[in-house]
């Protein structure tokens, strides 16, 4: 392993931030796994502090296939990490809306820039991100449809789900589309939780990767098979909105079997405690993601569903 | 009339409520033209309050020389507006990237929704911003190439300094302004001034220009007076200068300032050494029309841009 510097900003009155990137094995860029670029994706780091820590026992034990290279980036805005903000810097842009960046940019693309360009040759690329709302998922691969997504390869992930979402307008910034406009087959991976560590779900994400990398021959690493994915498209997930807002108690969890009908949630009157709403089931379905605050105010999510899908 | 656009319900005893106030002169209907005054998406722009202000009172002052109606949304992010937080609280998602919206999608995708809905129809809209509070910035009008031609007609009455065509992503796929584009109603963005500020004197200057640009339109009787045209620019004639370095930069200059080539437009500081770590100056000559008032800044922050070249002023 060794370890080199993507990035490095400095400013006047904070040690420099520098974005790090480790490697492991020698030869083709083959794999790119790539963490968190909110401050609040704790889960997505320590994901990848554990993909760091078995790939370096990996290739001590000469399990990194000869003639391959994986790189691993455990977290981009390590500035935003440690003030626990989401976006970066006293602009607070996202980074993950500035791809393919600007080297002449401003400060949030030129680091894109300095990390695109660096990663873009990758033949594989794994981005552990989070939704931009607050709630749980099950854990899922998912991909821009761009014309150049690959659900099939992201079925090796062996994950219940791969989810393939049409491109709107913001995506095209985001650095999974322009992975795959550079022909890198890229993956965003998905589990449940975000800004605290959910070690049952950081196991089985750490094990789709390793999983992933060993069927694309690039480790040698004896796993689990995993799940037969579900393939989907995000509009076929039903969604559930609420009526009212108010207190949100939740009755229905991520990977649940529920039967048309069933009462998925309630929403109590702040103020006087009353039952405003009984959220009912649409659908049967699995519950694909919950709504995971305490409070939630009209039309919000609550819920998507996956329609008529069963354990 | 204040009007409810579209209300929907917070968690806790609240709504979040989008208001308009529609105008309606007592001059006769005229053509029967509707224009849309926005502002507010982002809610740490504050500048086009007064210009809600000001059109709202001068046309309640003399009511007889409108013959259409005008609607003047003052909030479109209200609760932003609140905390001055540009972005929508607690979803951290900037509304001007959710248009044009999704009537059965969650909460602020259905306010977008309702918004786009309520202007349809109108004859033209005019979506006012301030800078954010890191730069400065002269009044202007902001145009997205792909409908440059046809908004090029209305902008230049505006009575502002410039106008930038294929500026920012303020005019670009999923705002307000490309939406309603794209959905055929004209859709100007007007940018000055600095973020949690108002400056009289530029709301002043802008809502002299929506009354010249409602006189262009028929619906406005009394032409104002003291109008001026804009210089018209595009991305190659703006001149980008960023810090190359960290640091507190502190300007040499003062905005909407011309420049020659060589001359200083400010320097980067180091307080803790006591020295200056760069000098900044101008590569080109033109007008300093943006300039940085935050000083802290790091490797790539936006210190100034100057437009150079500068060849065409119409109506002069």
């Amino acid at each position: 392993m060794f370890a080199e510097d993507i990035y490095t900003l400095s400013t006047p009155y904070r040690e420099d931030m520098s974005v790090k990137g480790y490697h492991f094995g020698k030869g083709e860029q083959s794999a790119c796994i790539i963490g968190p670029m909110r401050g609040k994706g704790v889960q997505q780091m320590y994901i990848c502090s554990q993909l760091v820590k078995t790939l370096k026992e990996l290739e001590s034990n000469g399990c990194i296939c000869s003639g391959r290279e994986v790189m691993v980036i455990p977290v981009v805005n390590s500035y935003s990490m440690n003030i626990g903000t989401n976006f970066f810097g006293v602009e607070g842009e996202d980074i993950n809306s500035q791809f393919p960046g600007r080297t002449y940019g401003d400060t949030a693309e030129q680091i894109a820039a300095a990390v695109f360009n660096r990663i873009k040759d990758y033949s594989f690329g794994i981005q552990l991100t989070a939704f931009h709302m607050t709630g749980e998922s099950v854990p899922h691969i998912r991909m821009v449809e761009n014309g150049y997504q690959n659900s099939s390869l992201a079925n090796l992930f062996g994950l219940p789900f791969v989810v393939v979402k049409k491109a709107k307008p913001i995506d095209t910034k985001t650095l999974n589309y322009n992975w795959q406009s550079m022909q890198t087959a890229a993956f965003s991976l998905y589990t449940d939780s975000n800004e605290k560590v959910s070690v049952k779900s950081a196991k089985q994400a750490l094990a789709a990767i390793l999983r992933f990398l060993t069927r694309m021959g690039i480790i040698r690493y004896e796993s689990h098979s995993g799940y037969i994915s579900h393939v989907l498209k995000e509009k076929d997930l039903t969604a559930v909105h609420t009526m009212c807002g108010g207190i949100f108690r939740r009755k229905a969890k991520v990977g649940q079997d529920i039967r048309y009908g069933d009462a998925m949630a309630e929403i109590i009157d702040p103020y006087r405690g009353n039952t405003k709403e009984t959220i009912l089931a649409p659908t049967d379905g699995i519950v694909f993601f919950a709504h995971s605050e305490s409070l939630i105010a009209e039309g919000d999510l609550a819920y998507y569903l996956v329609h008529r899908l069963h354990e | 009339m204040v009007k409810t656009v579209f209300s929907i319900g917070l968690s806790t005893g609240e709504n979040l409520v989008i208001k308009k106030n529609r105008l309606e002169g007592t001059g006769g209907h005229g053509k029967g033209k509707k224009v849309a005054i926005v502002t507010g998406i982002h809610g740490d722009e504050l500048e086009g309050q007064y210009v809600c202000y000001e059109m709202v009172r001068r046309i309640k002052e003399r009511p007889e020389l409108l013959n259409g109606v005008v609607d003047v949304y003052p909030a479109l992010n209200p609760v932003g507006i609140t905390v001055a937080n540009r972005m929508i609280p607690k979803l951290d998602m900037d509304m001007n990237r959710m248009f044009p919206g999704d009537e059965n999608g969650t909460s602020f995708e259905r306010v977008a929704a309702a918004i786009v809905q309520d202007l349809a129809g109108a004859d033209l809209c005019i979506d006012v911003h301030a800078s954010n509070r890191f730069v400065k910035e002269i009044p202007q009008v902001r145009l997205c190439e792909e409908f440059s031609e046809k908004l090029i007609s209305y902008a230049r009455h505006m009575n502002v300094d410039m106008i930038w065509t294929n500026a920012t992503e303020t005019v670009h796929e999923a705002t307000l302004a490309h939406a309603m584009n794209s959905m055929g109603v004209p859709t100007l963005v007007v940018e000055m001034g600095l973020g949690m500020r108002v400056n009289r004197s530029y709301g002043r200057q802008v809502a002299e220009g929506i009354f010249n640009l409602l006189y262009e339109l028929g619906i406005w009787k009394e032409r104002p007076k003291h109008i001026q045209y804009p210089v018209l620019s595009t991305d190659g004639e703006v001149e980008f200068i960023r810090a190359d370095c960290s640091g507190v930069f502190i300007p040499a200059i003062e905005h909407s300032h011309f420049v020659k080539k060589g001359d200083k437009i400010g320097e980067i500081i180091t307080p803790v050494e006591g020295k200056v770590e760069r000098e900044i100056v101008a590569k080109k000559d033109g007008l300093v029309f943006t300039l940085r008032e935050y000083p802290m800044v790091s490797k790539g922050a936006l210190l100034a841009r100057i437009l150079t070249d500068i060849k065409t002023k119409e109506g002069e």
